[in-house]
């Protein structure tokens, strides 16, 4: 099912750097926040705004997205004084931050709004456990889900665990490569004061820890965290009136599946991920390839999404993703760090907006780690990668975010600095 | 007819409307697997869905398939999430590829059909028979019986097939 040749989806060429990123924010990552969602997302959209440098007289749209487990955009704009000219809430989890986004050039671009805030808010281990279980592990099995929860088949551990075991034979991934992406992410985690597991992992430790359903260790596994997280989208032009460096938006691809979206194990190769369409959007849309990117946030809801997408979005060739992922290219100091922040498997489960604000904050050189701050408030970064020290990754011009649904659905951005 | 029954302590339900999966599962409860044939194209398809996935034709006829296959790819479950399968591990989950249009209409598709590695009576295996099956095993298809017009497909080793010598199973055991 190949893409027509002129397709134009989500950013087409002419919007590339039209639009930035201008603020950035988030609640603490916690396990126990002790608020509300509605409490969170007002939190993180106050910090967004306060981090552009701007008041919410200035911020016209909110978009958020949940599974039926959050607050609602008019009460997080409402509780912040926002007077609203156009929201939306949308049905849906991981990659749903650079859609929205996307969506957010097109709302400005149609003349809709001015300034868009988008943010997600969950108390993903205190109220609606994000891996499947309390309240949410066993509501009335209906209709078409009688073809997967009947059969035990429900978390997204187990719901992907397929597409993973089949990588392995169609390829020859080995568990330790895929683990090297916790024990690497750990590493980061450790220089990210905010990061809820800042303990450094070794590959050995992810492998000796249990079994949840094959090929996934514990470790293998993202940290449930409540959070609250926001990013602030306007135009590159309103932008330069903004308080930081700007982070210009490159190109997007939303959502883009695989065929079969309903039930994708019937189509294509199944070791082959959404990213294998979306690069033929996101890569001609940005203008720039796999090889001019300093840095990535592929989503790690799983040591081995992140290895999935980085293999299909052309970072290696297909089938090398292990190797890719162990060699040392995605670790700080290497050629193209992967999630800087420790993602999702250390820094907090968030969605994915977390790994968008990393990038944000590494493009503008301003990575909040425990290098010193000098007298005009601008960070001096070590570069030292040691434990505790600097994660700001050198000379960053480019970034890519690649956001995993599932491994038939995914969503990208590339953003740069000015 | 709507449907409800109790599998495991789950509590299952189709309603009357979603005819398509009450038609799947009449069948399942005759311990007769069907699935849909496009009334255009004739292709078959798994689960059961309201148009031709590659014609977009509505109308389809209910078809007898032969319940035999390989294993396409799996996951052995550990950790349950759901109450239910807590008692039950390890389990498999199975993606399993039958024989039936393998390779058709293009040779990345085939019909993969959801189920647990069960007994010949349909219950959960027991960590021995896990232990025999991975990517290539060759299996056959029997029923969990759960209520009147309510059956569940699963699958059980084909005793009767030639096995492949190793099917691949994950390295770390």
């Amino acid at each position: 099912m190949p893409l027509p040749k002129d397709v134009e989806t989500t950013t087409p060429k002419y919007l590339r750097d039209k639009y930035a990123i201008v603020g950035v924010g988030e609640t603490s990552y916690t396990r126990g926040s002790g608020r509300s969602t509605r409490a969170l997302a007002t939190w993180a959209v106050k910090n967004a705004i306060l981090d552009a440098g701007l008041t919410p007289a200035d911020i016209d749209a909110v978009l958020s997205y949940q599974s039926g487990d959050s607050t609602f955009a008019p009460f997080v704009a409402g509780d912040l004084g926002i007077r609203l000219n156009f929201f939306m809430d949308v049905f849906g989890g991981g990659s749903s931050t650079e859609a929205l986004t996307g969506m957010a050039i097109g709302l400005i671009e149609a003349g809709m709004c001015k300034t868009v805030a988008i943010f997600r808010a969950m108390n993903g281990f205190s109220q609606v456990r994000i891996g499947g279980t309390g309240a949410r592990s066993a509501p009335p099995i209906t209709g078409d889900m009688l073809h997967s929860r009947a059969y035990g088949w429900q978390s997204a551990g187990q719901m992907f665990a397929p597409t993973f075991m089949r990588h392995m034979f169609d390829y020859g991934t080995r568990p330790e490569q895929v683990a090297a992406v916790k024990a690497i992410h750990s590493e980061h985690a450790s220089n990210n004061p905010k990061a809820y597991y800042k303990k450094r992992y070794t590959v050995e430790d992810v492998l000796r820890s249990r079994i949840i359903t094959k090929p996934l260790h514990l470790l293998d596994c993202c940290v449930e965290t409540d959070n609250g997280t926001a990013i602030i989208v306007t135009s590159a032009e309103r932008a330069r009136d903004c308080r930081q460096p700007l982070v210009l938006i490159r190109g997007v691809v939303g959502r883009c599946t695989k065929p079969r979206a309903d039930m994708h194990y019937e189509a294509g190769p199944i070791s082959t991920v959404a990213g294998a369409y979306a690069r033929e959007i996101l890569w001609p849309n940005a203008g720039v390839g796999p090889a001019d990117v300093d840095l990535t946030g592929a989503y790690d809801a799983f040591t081995f999404t992140a290895m999935l997408q980085l293999e299909d979005y052309g970072f290696c060739k297909k089938g090398e993703g292990g190797e890719y992922v162990s060699d040392g290219t995605i670790r700080l100091g290497g050629r193209r760090p992967n999630n800087t922040s420790g993602g999702h498997l250390c820094e907090g489960y968030t969605h994915g907006m977390n790994m968008v604000i990393e990038n944000v904050r590494q493009l503008r050189a301003e990575a909040d780690d425990s290098c010193p701050v000098g007298e005009d408030g601008r960070r001096r970064h070590t570069f030292d990668y040691r434990e505790g020290g600097c994660r700001q990754v050198r000379s960053a011009e480019v970034s890519a975010n690649l956001g995993w649904a599932t491994p038939a659905t995914g969503s990208a951005m590339v953003l740069r600095r000015l | 007819m709507a449907i409800s029954a109790e599998y495991l302590g789950m509590p299952l339900a189709i309603d009357d409307l979603d005819v398509e999966n009450l038609e799947y599962f009449r069948f399942c409860a005759l311990h007769d697997f069907h699935l849909q044939a496009c009334a255009g194209c004739g292709l078959l398809r798994y689960p059961p869905t309201t148009a031709c996935p590659w014609c977009a034709n509505l109308e389809s006829r209910w078809q007898r398939v032969e319940g035999k296959g390989a294993v396409h790819s799996y996951t052995e479950v550990h950790h349950a999430i759901q109450p239910a399968f807590r008692g039950k591990t390890p389990y498999l989950i199975l993606l399993v590829e039958l024989d039936a249009q393998k390779g058709k209409p293009t040779p990345e598709e085939g019909l993969r059909v959801v189920g647990n590695l069960v007994t010949p009576a349909g219950v959960l295996a027991p960590a021995e028979e896990i232990r025999r099956v991975g990517i290539g095993t060759r299996l056959r298809m029997v029923f969990t019986d759960v209520g009147p017009g309510l059956a569940l497909p699963q699958w059980t080793i084909d005793e009767g097939a030639k096995e492949p010598e190793n099917p691949w199973r994950y390295p770390q055991e």
